[in-house]
């Protein structure tokens, strides 16, 4: 398959492998970041970790947008699908993540209209479908996914559909890594900087991060070679004592970004002045939200919404693994009261929360393989 | 003597799709629920066909339903499905199947001609597989339930000689088979449904396996020890399952794993791992080390048993798991499906 068997040949992986061995400086040990949670689920799915000396420690960093969604935002919007004329579209990402009161699956269980949708054009679509319904479109994630809402969102406001709204989630990259650079107990020497999120923002919003902070930072694909190829290009920058901003992932990623998504981003939507990061706290200028010209498909304008605000559970430790301060089988619940099937945070629930990888792909104990023949 | 009321430890709150989706909460449901109130203090694996004695006859007995949506797809539909699911459970069991019962349940304002399509389909997938339908009942349900129709199958099966199998005769150097490539039912039907507004040439594999697993009974029976059908939540969920009730290892080499590319891609694009994607058309069989190379040849030899494999084999750690090993040495662990699989976004 094109674009993917070119990224996982075991020659070139080997080789790759063998040179960060080579590069890798045995009397250290280094702390790399990798953004994304489609790196986290890459990193377990490909069993990374195996090829890595010891002395390479991967942190799993905030870039999955459902682990860092707050409890009390997705019960604001479920408060809203309970209305019996409301229909809740979501990635099926958000299906399973929990609520105080259950996830959007378990609300369709007991009744409620809630439907996958696959992009926000399909929510407009349903809408079109059912006039008599109102569709509230749920939507999620960084710059990835926020120029597909907002070109919906244009369309909905040209064709002048009523019957829409979207509750929007939509966060920056930016100010997370901002916030894990600024706190305490943080030390990384260097970033395996986000992939499709790039392909929005271009790799110039990076910049202060190797010139200020002195972190050399390399934007990556998801495959195994894009990601070993990465942790190459970070350990000889640390090598050469260098910290500049490098795009591992130009099959994709142009240096300055995505004009027209980043203009229909700027068209719909506006900074919020802060918003709450489950296991950051609150980050200033963090998220987006819909300008006043589009208040009329503003779900939290239309509907009035609770404004819940719930603290995770205390037991769990979904901060301190988001910030990389834990890993995942240190935190209290891990593997006992939370596990995928009953997620009681965040990160044991997407496919992309280093929880949920750590517990479906990686061992506790590595066992012997057998030589199969 | 008075024996200890069943034990229930089924305590979920509510029916959720991922009890009938054949991963762990369907495993819940069905040990903690319906085997202790159902079928006693049996304590053995649950496998895919019951084995009973009917006056010193050994038979097999198994059931099935259906609720698949659309009706019809690529490559097959829900009656031809039907037939071809329950006469697979009952070769898997290492029987061969003579009778069928059929139920339709059916939907006000089903039209008549897709009805009698399934029923024609049931008829002649019966006919391919050697087994009879006896009879059957019909019910008709309000306009709007039932997605046009739900089907129930069960049947019988007399036992194929020479097979002896249970996952308590699985040992370590055992070799894993697969009799096909993975995935093709579970991303047809996926696709059928329309909402991904992607095409892929692909076919569901529903087919019955009885002839190949005749075929290996014949030639290398006793050196099979266990077998299943790998249909929801794939090979993951079949082969977690053994590991769990043999208490030993898998380990398995994606490489060796055939696949339709058009799977592959579907899996890449929507972050759905093809281990856990249901299979109707597939078996897995865990044959002793010595007789491996009868047994391939005898599915190699057999007409739907080309692409015949092995794919594994049974360790000794990390026991009760299913480990993925990689050509360029990575590892991971696969667990049984989790709920449905839904697909991801970024």
């Amino acid at each position: 398959m094109r674009f993917v068997d070119e990224f996982r040949q075991p020659e070139l992986i080997t080789r790759t492998a063998e040179e960060i061995r080579r590069l890798a400086d045995p009397g250290r040990h280094y702390r790399f970041m990798e953004v994304c949670g489609g790196h986290t689920h890459a990193i377990y799915r490909f069993g990374l970790m195996d090829l890595l000396p010891a002395n390479i420690e991967l942190v799993h960093g905030p870039g999955c947008p459902v682990c860092v969604l707050p409890m009390g935002r997705i019960d604001d919007g479920l408060s809203i699908a309970e209305d019996p004329k409301v229909i809740f579209a979501a990635f099926g990402d958000m299906m399973r993540v929990p609520g105080t009161h259950g996830s959007p699956l378990e609300y369709k269980a007991r009744g409620m209209d809630v439907r996958i949708v696959y992009s926000p054009s399909d929510a407009l679509k349903l809408a079109r479908n059912n006039p008599e319904k109102h569709v509230m479109f749920f939507a999620i994630g960084f710059e990835t996914t926020a120029p597909s809402t907002a070109l919906t969102l244009m369309r909905a406001k040209a064709e002048g559909i009523p019957n829409f709204s979207v509750f929007c989630n939509h966060v920056t990259i930016i100010p997370a890594i901002r916030a894990i650079l600024d706190s305490p107990d943080m030390r990384i020497d260097a970033f395996i900087g986000p992939g499709h999120v790039s392909t929005v923002i271009g790799c110039r919003p990076y910049g202060w991060i190797a010139s200020d902070e002195k972190k050399p930072i390399a934007v990556s694909g998801f495959e195994p070679l894009d990601v070993l190829q990465s942790i190459v290009m970070l350990l000889r920058q640390l090598k050469d004592g260098k910290a500049i901003v490098e795009n591992n992932y130009k099959r994709v990623v142009p240096w300055e970004g995505n004009r027209a998504a980043l203009k229909a981003i700027g068209e719909v939507f506006e900074i919020r002045p802060y918003f709450e990061w489950r296991g950051l706290g609150f980050i200033s200028q963090s998220a987006l939200r819909l300008k006043e010209s589009y208040a009329q498909w503003d779900a939290e304008k239309r509907f009035s919404v609770p404004g819940v605000r719930v603290t995770d559970p205390k037991a769990a430790q979904c901060g301190e693994v988001l910030k990389g301060v834990l890993k995942p089988a240190q935190c209290k619940l891990f593997g006992k009261e939370c596990t995928p099937e009953h997620p009681i945070g965040a990160l044991m629930v997407s496919s992309e929360g280093s929880c949920a990888a750590y517990y479906s792909y990686a061992l506790r104990k590595s066992p012997e393989l057998v030589q199969m023949t | 003597m008075i024996s200890a009321p069943p034990k229930v430890r089924f305590r979920d709150t509510q029916v959720d799709m991922a009890h009938g989706a054949g991963g762990k909460a369907s495993r819940r449901l069905v040990e903690g629920l319906f085997a202790p109130l159902l079928c006693g203090t049996s304590t053995e694996p649950l496998g895919d066909a019951a084995h009973i004695d009917i006056s010193g006859t050994r038979i097999a007995m198994t059931t099935d339903a259906f609720v698949v949506r659309p009706l019809s797809f690529p490559g097959g539909s829900i009656g031809e499905l039907a037939v071809n699911c329950t006469v697979n459970d009952l070769a898997v069991s290492g029987a061969r199947a003579v009778a069928l019962v059929c139920s339709y349940v059916l939907e006000a304002g089903l039209p008549a001609d897709i009805l009698e399509a399934e029923v024609r389909a049931m008829a002649s997938a019966a006919q391919r597989a050697g087994v009879i339908i006896a009879g059957g009942d019909t019910k008709v349900v309000e306009h709007g339930k039932a997605d046009g129709m739900y089907l129930t199958t069960a049947g019988i099966g007399s036992l194929i000689p020479g097979l002896h199998l249970s996952a308590a005769a699985v040992r370590p150097g055992d070799k894993i088979l697969l009799s096909g490539p993975i995935g093709d039912h579970g991303i047809t039907i996926l696709l059928a449904r329309g909402e991904l507004h992607f095409e892929a040439d692909l076919r569901s594999d529903t087919r019955s396996i009885l002839p190949l697993i005749e075929e290996l009974a014949a030639k290398a029976g006793s050196g099979v020890r266990w077998m299943r059908d790998p249909t929801r939540g794939g090979v993951a969920t079949s082969l977690n399952e053994l590991a769990r009730d043999c208490a030993f290892g898998m380990q398995i080499c994606e490489e060796w794993i055939p696949m339709h590319d058009a799977v592959r891609g579907a899996c890449e694009l929507l972050g759905l791992d093809p281990l856990h994607i249901a299979n109707e058309g597939q078996f897995l069989a865990v044959v002793a080390k010595e007789w491996v190379g009868a047994a391939l040849d005898a599915l190699l030899g057999t007409p739907g048993g080309e692409q015949a494999v092995m794919i594994g084999e049974v360790t000794e750690q990390p026991a009760g798991s299913v480990l993925v090993t990689t050509r360029y040495g990575g590892t991971r662990i696969v667990d049984m499906l989790v709920g449905d699989p839904l697909p991801r976004i970024c």
